[in-house]
């Protein structure tokens, strides 16, 4: 935990934080509506005898009371699919319409990628994307047992990643999930902080950065891209947006976000952020009971 | 791509990418391919899925046999990891659909379909055989599925969007032949439940 002290000044109740961060996370899932709704997906969990509490602020978005949310009718039949909670809101943020063109440019193992196809009646297009070949695999996988047949799936470092295979040279949306340190995911991975270091942070750091500049370019003039990490280190979340907004065509935007949580940081280690970082979300473990994230929505302006 | 359909020369089919298959016998260009009128006939004749459940979809060919069903863009031939998902094999005698195919699209099924009871499908779900030499149908391929969360059907108040609803839901795909059904779902997606 010891990583974690420099957010103290940052981090109201910090001793709440702490507290959170070494409470195990119990499980979630969330309800995959390509293949059922809410209420059969529902009908279906009461018939096996699974309980669970549906969350405020996403009515998709489940937290069961057992110990293999996988062995499940409900999962069997893709009805339901792990994620956890936090991890559903960067797509919800995205807020996709069907027909679109949807670009998941860090997608394996595709939790993010599925719920995208589901928000958008899984009509369009939704190219996940991951440079590992490894992880690939499992994102095929998750693909095709939650029905997502709008999704088509490649394998590239998104960084310079080439639209040429494709008709078309924008996408409407692009939601760029980095790789990151991990820091908020220390509930579900005790061990997430064993190897931190700030030489680690700036280096994730500026693949995060080359990342974020391909995903605006590749987005059209009006369209929305979302950032999030599942880290609360400033040098990956608002230090990289304001990079962003630095060195391409691009503003954050606001959002509506039905979970707690606290503005995007204006200031960090010396460093001014843009004002308007304070329309990104940061949410804390003590918050909603959930793992860590930062969420920033941007729109794509004239190049 | 030539388009072939003047020329004598036959293409051969490159497992390492995604052809979008010819619509009828008359457009094809590679030998042994199916087209997208059988892949869709074989869906209508023996399951009873209506033809029109796949206007919006194309259909793709990658690796032998090997059938891809997607909803999104894409140019023909195309070099990537995946679009949509499997749904058939051909270049058999007996074209077989997959486990996913059945379970997104098999809710359309009037034909062919086979009613398991919890523990019959508990069986199925995990993999195994099992005798049931009540069934008078076809033999072959048939869509296996139960009844789950039996609810209220149709698009909920508050969060809309759903897709399906219905009683019966399928499972998977089994072999049936001489009084038993073969499980046909893959390893990877079999699971011990509870009946």
């Amino acid at each position: 935990m010891e990583p974690l002290e420099r957010y103290r000044p940052i981090i109201d109740d910090f001793d709440a934080f702490l507290a959170a961060c070494q409470r195990p996370l119990g499980n979630a899932v969330r309800v995959n509506t390509i293949k059922a709704s809410v209420e059969r997906a529902l009908e279906a969990l009461a018939e096996e005898g699974v309980t669970y509490e549906q969350a405020d602020w996403n009515p998709r978005v489940l937290r069961l009371e057992t110990d293999s949310p996988g062995s499940t009718w409900s999962s069997f039949h893709g009805f339901t699919t792990g994620q956890e909670e936090v991890s559903a809101v960067p797509p919800v943020v995205l807020d996709p319409d069907p027909g679109e063109r949807v670009w998941d440019c860090c997608a394996a193992p595709g939790s993010k990628a599925t719920q995208i196809a589901a928000l958008m009646d899984d009509r369009g297009t939704v190219v996940a994307n991951d440079n590992n070949l490894g992880r690939i695999s499992a994102l095929r996988f998750n693909a095709e047992r939650l029905g997502a047949t709008s999704l088509a799936v490649t394998n590239d470092d998104a960084r310079n990643y080439s639209l040429e295979r494709f008709d078309f040279d924008r996408f409407d949306r692009t939601l760029v999930d980095a790789p990151c340190s991990c820091e908020g995911t220390i509930r579900k991975n005790p061990d997430a902080l064993d190897n931190w270091s700030e030489g680690h942070i700036s280096s994730v750091a500026g693949i995060q950065k080359g990342i974020i500049r391909r995903a605006i370019q590749a987005t059209r003039e009006g369209g929305t891209v979302v950032y999030s990490t599942c880290t609360f280190a400033p040098e990956e979340n608002e230090a990289v947006v304001q990079h962003a907004l630095d060195e391409e065509g691009c503003r954050v935007v606001d959002f509506d976000l039905a979970l707690e949580h606290s503005p995007g940081l204006t200031e960090w280690d010396g460093d001014a952020f843009d004002s308007s970082l304070e329309n990104a979300a940061r949410i804390y473990p003590h918050q909603n009971d959930t793992g860590g994230f930062f969420v920033a929505k941007l729109e794509v302006t004239a190049e | 791509m030539s388009d072939g359909r003047e020329s004598d020369e036959r293409e051969t089919n490159d497992g390492q990418r995604f052809d979008r298959l010819p619509a009828t016998d008359a457009e094809r260009t590679v030998e042994g391919r199916a087209t997208r009128e059988e892949v869709v006939d074989l869906f209508a004749d023996r399951f009873g899925i209506p033809p029109e459940t796949f206007d919006d979809y194309t259909f793709w060919e990658k690796g032998a046999g090997k059938i891809w069903i997607y909803g999104g863009e894409a140019p023909t031939p195309l070099r990537i990891e995946a679009i949509g998902m499997t749904c058939l094999r051909t270049r058999q005698e007996h074209w077989k659909p997959t486990t996913d195919f059945v379970q997104r699209f098999g809710h359309r099924a009037t034909d062919c379909v086979i009613e398991l009871d919890r523990e019959q499908a508990r069986r199925f779900a995990s993999g195994e055989d099992q005798d049931l030499e009540w069934w008078d149908g076809d033999w072959g391929y048939l869509i296996a599925a139960h009844e789950v969360g039996v609810g209220p059907e149709g698009r909920p108040v508050r969060d809309g969007d759903a897709v399906e609803g219905g009683e019966l839901e399928p499972l998977g795909v089994g072999l049936y032949v001489h009084g038993e059904l073969r499980s046909m779902v893959p390893k990877g997606r079999q699971r011990d439940l509870e009946s």
